[in-house]
């Protein structure tokens, strides 16, 4: 059975058709001690659906001795720790360069490289959007990951000219966690 | 914001599934959102005053 009705399904659809670039979904799971694993993959399974432009990526995390209090996780090719996660369900959101969309004409000459495709193969080309989720993304956070791969997709940001002018002024890193609930 | 700047990450953190995590940043509501470990934003708050606190952290 599917998490999303017919017309969610449409209206998702319509939105994510309107994207210019491709957008990765790297999925990092465990088998073992994940409760909402499982339910994450099909959320974006069902996401993967909507749209040749989305893609998943599952990175399966071996735990290595799993205790309670501490979970030690065997990194599986150096991704979680390339994207900071050390905890599972997270979905790390990427994006390609939009380069296979028609109407925008590439410079001339120029080698077509391996870039994404509609079965899900992306080139190694995807930069990270450094946007995270922590724990299944369903509720409010389903709403918040439609935004965030609408905005890693090419959609414009949301936010007033002077807060990205802000923005762009920042020198320093800065890493902010938002606590939600799905309802 | 993550998306505006390449020094800005950002996590949404599902508190109910981390209650370890919950605890350690005391979310005793939620949206919070904390900054660089320190700086606390509880609620939602209007976009400029919003990105005003979250610059406001003092460097790592």
């Amino acid at each position: 059975m599917s998490l999303l009705s017919a017309a969610d399904q449409q209206k998702l659809r319509e939105a994510f058709d309107r994207m210019t670039r491709s957008v990765r979904l790297l999925f990092f799971s465990q088998a073992i001690g994940c409760e909402t694993c499982g339910e994450t993959r099909q959320i974006l399974d069902e996401l993967r659906g909507l749209s040749d432009r989305i893609s998943v990526e599952e990175i399966n995390l071996v735990s290595d001795r799993i205790s309670v209090e501490e979970i030690n996780l065997v990194l599986e090719g150096d991704k979680a720790k390339q994207y900071g996660v050390d905890r599972t369900p997270a979905i790390a959101i990427a994006y390609g360069s939009g380069s296979s969309e028609s109407g925008r004409s590439r410079e001339s000459g120029g080698s077509s490289e391996a870039s994404s495709t509609g079965d899900g193969r992306m080139s190694d080309t995807m930069k990270d959007s450094r946007i995270r989720f922590l724990g299944a993304p369903s509720g409010w956070e389903f709403v918040s990951l439609v935004q965030a791969v609408l905005l890693a997709g090419g959609r414009e940001s949301a936010l007033s000219a002077a807060s990205l002018d802000r923005l762009r002024a920042v020198d320093r890193p800065i890493t902010m966690q938002v606590f939600t609930t799905p309802t | 914001m993550a998306f505006a700047s390449p020094h800005i990450t950002a996590t949404a953190v599902e508190a109910t599934e981390f209650p370890d995590l919950a605890r350690k940043y005391q979310v005793s509501g939620v949206p919070k959102t904390v900054v660089n470990e320190e700086v606390e934003i509880l609620g939602a708050l209007p976009e400029a005053a919003f990105i005003e606190q979250a610059l406001s952290s003092p460097r790592q």
